[in-house]
């Protein structure tokens, strides 16, 4: 039974739903018509997402497509920028909360503040930095900047309050070293801060665009991010191409999105306790 | 065995601690530096006179128009957000309500798709002979296409209009964490002693959120006075530069055509102090009202 003073939220919250599914709902039609139809605003499905899908590859295999090497790039970046983040940023919350003193406390408040340098402004020392040590349009040059976040660090530190101390002393009484208690203990016990981090460390990557537009050079170093909004940087835009583009730069994230939406959520949330 | 285990400690810090003293801190000194100087890359000389990169903002037209479109989205595009946002998770909080997951998913699912791509799918929408046109000329509302990003106006009311969509749910994914502590029959007495939805908003709702509140204005500022992705890929700028952003304009003048370091580290320069100023304001505000 439907409540009937509630029906004034129901009918808020569905045209409000309705609002945030339909531009992806449009992605999805868009890249199955043509550009003209597209342009025109043809709402529903068309026959020629093959077409489409032929003129991003543009004439070449699938393995050798611009598509190809962009989603490839994406996905090798995004992985190792996961990876490696939450391992030395889980290692600096394991020991600015679990080794803490006074010292190790202001020298966290000091890294905090690094929240509030903006992007665009460490972007041209960066970029300097990058090709003097030759990293530009690589793995590295995209990644090393972001490894390190201080809101991936608070989160671990905040989640490894509750973190049992009793397990840490049983561990060193039984002789595990101290690197032996994070890889066996605290990191099984985190598991669920992991996947948090993880889904929004990837995510933040697979999206980033604007240090990639500064560090990747190359156009074989392409992430999606810079390949569809290249595509739509032309003269003559296809536009059915271009939904058919934006949809496969979508469609990972989304996937993620809905498998684990509760540890995104987490992980956007993060530190908020 | 003290000092060995706090060894440890910052031997497991210590790397982390150094990449963002190397990839922030660094850069955002170095940047103060470059911001005195002129040219770019290889051959940057010392300007002249020394604060000449800054006093050259002030006659930048397209800076003057970033900023104050930067202070047109924050007035109007974050308080409406965030109003919607507390409102939604307000309403999903409801346990008598159906279907609140799948409300709750529709209304998160934007931030699942990339500030480049959503960019993308609203340029096409707003297209001159595009989507909303066809719609609206149906309709009968209008009855020529009205060039969406082609004026300066509409495009801003665009650019709004998109960041709404993209970043509400995102707030209320926030407010609904904060409200989860809230005892949901709080509303229920409150209810029953005459008060009316208006009134629990305010006087339970936003007060039980308020350290939530400060943390997304905050985050809303910082977001807000950042704004590329969408500048670039939306409107491009136009018409004419008037929708471009700070920190597009800071690429632009980095990075395009002539490029100019030093006097781009200037206004990235600006843009950090405006961060830090706002977000010093916002805490302080936040503080007071106990």
């Amino acid at each position: 039974m439907i409540q009937r003073r509630l029906i004034p939220s129901y009918i808020f919250l569905i045209l409000f739903s309705a609002f945030s599914i339909f531009p992806l709902f449009w992605m999805v039609t868009a890249a199955t018509n043509t550009t003209v139809d597209v342009s025109q605003g043809r709402l529903w499905f068309g026959m020629f997402s093959a077409e489409n899908f032929k003129t991003l590859l543009d004439g070449m295999p699938f393995f050798e497509s611009k598509l190809w090497s962009a989603m490839r790039n994406s996905f090798v970046f995004a992985a190792v920028q996961t990876v490696l983040s939450l391992l030395i940023c889980s290692l600096a919350g394991f020991g600015f909360e679990l080794y803490h003193d006074k010292a190790k406390d202001a020298l966290f408040g000091v890294l905090l503040m690094a929240m509030m340098i903006p992007g665009v402004a460490t972007m041209i020392p960066l970029f300097t930095m990058m090709s003097k040590m030759k990293l530009l349009s690589s793995v590295w040059g995209f990644i090393l900047p972001s490894i390190a976040t201080p809101f991936l660090i608070m989160m671990f530190r905040q989640n490894s309050r509750n973190f049992p101390i009793a397990l840490l002393d049983a561990a060193r009484l039984d002789g595990l070293s101290e690197i032996g208690i994070f890889f066996r203990i605290y990191m099984p016990v985190m598991k669920s801060t992991y996947a948090a981090a993880a889904v929004i460390t990837f995510m933040n990557a697979w999206n980033a665009y604007l240090w990639p537009r500064v560090v990747l050079k190359a156009p074989e170093s392409q992430t999606m991010p810079l390949y569809i909004a290249n595509l739509a940087g032309g003269y003559t835009i296809d536009y059915g191409a271009l939904m058919m583009s934006v949809l496969f730069c979508s469609l990972p994230t989304v996937i993620i999105f809905f498998i684990l939406q509760k540890q995104f959520a987490e992980g956007i949330t993060g530190a908020v306790k | 065995m003290e000092k060995k285990t706090n060894r440890w400690g910052w031997a497991f810090l210590i790397t982390a601690s150094a990449m963002i003293m190397i990839f922030s801190f660094y850069p955002m000194i170095a940047a103060l530096i470059t911001s005195f100087k002129t040219g770019s890359s290889a051959n940057m000389k010392w300007a002249e006179p020394w604060y000449n990169n800054y006093a050259r903002m002030f006659k930048d037209k397209t800076f003057i128009t970033s900023l104050k479109n930067t202070f047109l989205y924050l007035i109007i595009q974050v308080p409406v957000m965030l109003v919607l946002a507390i409102l939604l998770a307000q309403l999903l909080n409801n346990p008598h309500l159906k279907c609140r997951g799948l409300f709750r998913t529709c209304i998160f699912l934007p931030c699942a798709i990339s500030l480049v791509s959503y960019s993308l799918i609203f340029r096409t929408l707003f297209y001159d002979t595009g989507l909303i046109n066809s719609v609206l000329m149906k309709l009968g509302i209008i009855h020529e296409n009205i060039k969406w990003l082609g004026q300066t106006n509409t495009a801003r009311g665009v650019i709004i209009f998109a960041l709404i969509w993209r970043w509400t749910g995102y707030n209320m994914v926030f407010y609904l964490a904060g409200l989860q502590n809230l005892d949901y029959q709080v509303y229920e007495a409150a209810q029953i002693d005459g008060a009316n939805g208006w009134q629990t908003f305010w006087k339970i709702t936003v007060p039980q959120l308020r350290p939530v509140i400060i943390m997304t204005v905050i985050m809303s500022i910082n977001g807000t006075l950042q704004l590329y992705d969408e500048s670039v890929n939306l409107t491009n700028g136009g018409p004419a530069g008037t929708t471009m952003t700070m920190s597009h304009h800071i690429y632009n003048t980095a990075f395009q055509g002539k490029a100019n370091f030093g006097y781009a580290s200037a206004l990235s320069f600006v843009v950090f102090i405006l961060v830090a100023i706002l977000a010093a304001i916002n805490l302080k505000v936040g503080d007071k009202r106990d």
